[in-house]
């Protein structure tokens, strides 16, 4: 059945996670993948009518996605993710996004939607990639060698970010990492699918690369060592993501090895209403020298507005950046 | 040692009880008012969930009064209520406040994650913490039963405030109810008291239920007792959640009525798994409404919260699956009681000419 069968990816929230596992194992069962492509203005509109006003921007644009690819494939891949670790979940629309995705008004393709929780333990992760290769072969050893194919992919895509390329470097153009040329280096923090979406962060990599600044990102970190720092809370936090956030945030402040950080959270976020007023805090107690600038974005964002905020950024950095050369010589 | 906690409905009454039952010193705060959600939206995170700030506000109020002790739930998500004392704590001290906090983290995390801090504070053994919460629960489960049966007599009731009459007295006797043949007295006495309210048990009412996050249909500060308003207007009310159902020991919930193996169960085609909160049960009882013969569901929230935003999303194909209106409330500190009214009232009148039609059709 597998033959010219299409299996349609929504470029959105994870798929800046986890989109080159996913991609060869379907190719690797001879299934094609189809991406909605990147977010523009008509794929966001379509999204923020056809979703529940009050979700999160970043499920908005999810919508957008999967209603683009509403009549171009077979069936439309919305993994059910529920927790990437043992100790920990994603977010609550993760964990709902296919009954989300199935409640729309739009009659979309059938939608596979495999539970991945790893609460459940290895064996019944196997079995869920069994099941969802099952559909495509029977053959278990090539499902198998598929998701491991799968795994090496994203090994090396991870590679490719830890040395200095975000993942649209990688995906656009495979252009060359080039971080540790300029003078100033600012560490940018967010769900991956804030930061990396070129249209709802508004360019924001872009646009500090031409502003000079070396743009490092969470993912540029070792995970144990995001692991370490986040562990330093007091009550062990349950969101796999927001401990990424809470990490990169704590790795860039202690160690002072960025000159600002700049903490995108889309509106309205559960976890990052709280993680942003917990970083504040635990920032001031550690009396943390690291400016930091949260930039809250939503569908309705002016981009005018936004650039202002991040050159004044931008400028005080340097300025801070100056003034302490000058001290120091 | 003062303690407090946050305010919720009849939580004060609950914790107040198992408090004295372990000798410790409380004080609940002030009856939540526009001031506290003032004081809460001033100092808590902007965008999240409106139980927090209220928790805030209490806080904040009661140690103004003297508490020095807060009181706090814990949990391990995925909604924020897990993470909500470790923010609380925070916000608190940056706001300037000293204070001890307390917090009991669910036995399913643990039993000593659960007792120890008790035992701390108490300076009681397990076994007598256990007596306590033993003898206390059954009291607490009291207070819901009250209430539940509260909602089934209102709306017939024949001179209005009756009901809300008796049931102030029955809790009033409940709240001094010490021992378990007490309690039990008291819960009787009371049952008997709301079924002596002068009533018309056969005119004809409107049945509504009402679904959303725990602590919005909980406390009628935040609600704006939605429930009398109804049962005022002769309408039967049904609430799907009780606080002795949440924090028993078992998943059965034998208040509302139905066990969460079975909400998850009927849930299951239109929200596959569990996303915290309310978002199942919101959506399953929606379902169980419709099939009881229902006239229509409110379902209430507050804005930004997780579980039942999702829920949201779900419901209206549910509402048309299942032929049942059901009307949506978003929460926050700029609802007024106005507007919710206003919305309210056309909710009543639309499910009242359903009901004529429908009569009209079948004859
Ligand atoms: S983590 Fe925040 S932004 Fe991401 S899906 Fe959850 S609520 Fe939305
Ligand atoms: S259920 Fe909703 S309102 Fe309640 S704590 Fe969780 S996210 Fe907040």
């Amino acid at each position: 059945m597998t033959d010219g069968f299409k299996v349609g990816y929504p470029q959105a929230l994870l798929y800046y996670k986890y989109f080159p596992l996913w991609e060869t194992f379907f190719n690797r069962l001879g299934v094609e993948v189809v991406l909605s492509g990147p977010t523009n203005k008509a794929l966001l509109n379509l999204g923020t009518v056809e979703a529940e006003n009050e979700l999160c921007l970043p499920v908005k644009v999810f919508y957008g996605h999967l209603l683009a690819l509403a009549d171009k494939v077979d069936a439309i891949f919305i993994p059910r993710m529920v927790s990437v670790e043992k100790s920990a979940y994603t977010c609550p629309k993760f964990m709902g996004l296919p009954d989300m995705a199935r409640a729309t008004e739009t009659r979309l393709p059938p939608i596979m939607d495999p539970t991945i929780n790893w609460k459940l333990g290895w064996r019944q992760y196997v079995k869920t990639i069994i099941e969802l290769g099952s559909q495509f072969t029977d053959n278990k050893a090539k499902i198998l060698g598929a998701y491991h194919a799968g795994v090496q992919s994203l090994h090396q895509y991870q590679d490719k970010i830890r040395a200095g390329a975000t993942p649209i470097d990688i995906i656009e153009s495979k252009e060359a990492p080039r971080a540790g040329v300029a003078d100033l280096r600012i560490g940018l923090a967010g769900h991956p699918y804030n930061i990396y979406d070129k249209y709802i962060s508004m360019n924001l990599i872009k646009r500090l690369r031409e502003m000079g600044t070396d743009v490092v990102t969470a993912e540029m970190i070792p995970h144990s060592e995001l692991e370490k720092e986040s562990q330093t809370l007091p009550k062990h936090l349950f969101w796999t993501f927001e401990r990424e956030v809470v990490g990169t945030v704590f790795h860039w402040s202690r160690r002072n090895s960025v000159d600002g950080i700049i903490y995108v959270l889309a509106f309205p976020c559960g976890p990052d209403s709280l993680i942003q007023s917990l970083l504040e805090h635990e920032m001031r107690r550690e009396r943390s020298t690291v400016p930091m600038m949260s930039l809250v974005i939503d569908e309705h964002s002016a981009e005018g507005g936004f650039l202002t905020r991040i050159e004044a950024f931008v400028d005080m950095l340097s300025r801070k950046k100056k003034l302490a050369g000058r001290v120091a010589n | 040692m003062l303690m407090t906690f946050p305010q919720m409905g009849h939580v004060e009454q609950l914790i107040g009880d198992i408090l004295e039952r372990l000798d410790i010193d409380y004080m609940p705060p002030p009856r939540t008012t526009a001031k506290t959600l003032a004081l809460g939206t001033k100092h808590a995170p902007e965008f999240s969930c409106l139980p927090l700030k209220l928790n805030i506000g209490n806080f904040i109020e009661a140690m103004e009064a003297g508490a020095d002790t807060l009181l706090m739930a814990g949990g391990k998500g995925p909604c924020r209520f897990g993470y909500y004392a470790e923010l609380e704590g925070r916000v608190l001290r940056d706001a300037g406040y000293d204070f001890t906090m307390v917090t009991i983290e669910p036995p399913s995390m643990g039993i000593a994650k659960f007792v120890r801090p008790i035992k701390r504070i108490s300076g009681k053994s397990t076994r007598q913490i256990w007596r306590a919460l033993k003898e206390g629960f059954p009291k607490a489960r009291g207070f819901d039963m009250l209430e539940k049966r509260v909602l089934e007599t209102r709306c017939f009731e024949l001179k209005l405030g009756e009901t809300t009459k008796a049931h102030k007295e029955a809790m009033a006797t409940l709240v001094k109810a010490k021992t378990p043949a007490e309690v039990e007295g008291a819960i009787e006495a009371g049952m008997r008291l709301i079924d002596a309210v002068p009533c018309d048990r056969e005119q004809p009412v409107l049945k509504i239920g009402i679904v959303g996050e725990f602590f919005i249909l909980l406390e009628p500060f935040v609600n704006f007792d939605i429930e009398e308003w109804l049962g005022n207007r002769g309408v039967l009310v049904s609430r799907s959640v009780y606080i002795t159902d949440w924090i028993g020991p078992t998943s059965k919930n034998p208040v509302a009525g139905t066990s969460d193996a079975e909400l998850t169960e009927l849930a299951r085609p239109y929200l596959g798994h569990f996303v915290g909160g309310e978002g199942v049960p919101s959506v399953a009882h929606t379902m169980l409404y419709a099939n009881e013969g229902f006239d229509g569901v409110v379902h209430m929230f507050p804005f930004t919260c997780m579980p039942d935003t999702i829920a949201k999303a779900i419901i209206p194909r549910v509402s048309r699956d299942y032929d049942i209106p059901v009307i949506h409330f978003t929460i926050d500190e700029q609802t007024g009681k106005a507007g919710v009214v206003t919305r309210l009232e056309a909710f009543v009148d639309l499910l009242v000419s359903r009901r004529r039609a429908k009569r009209a059709v079948n004859g």
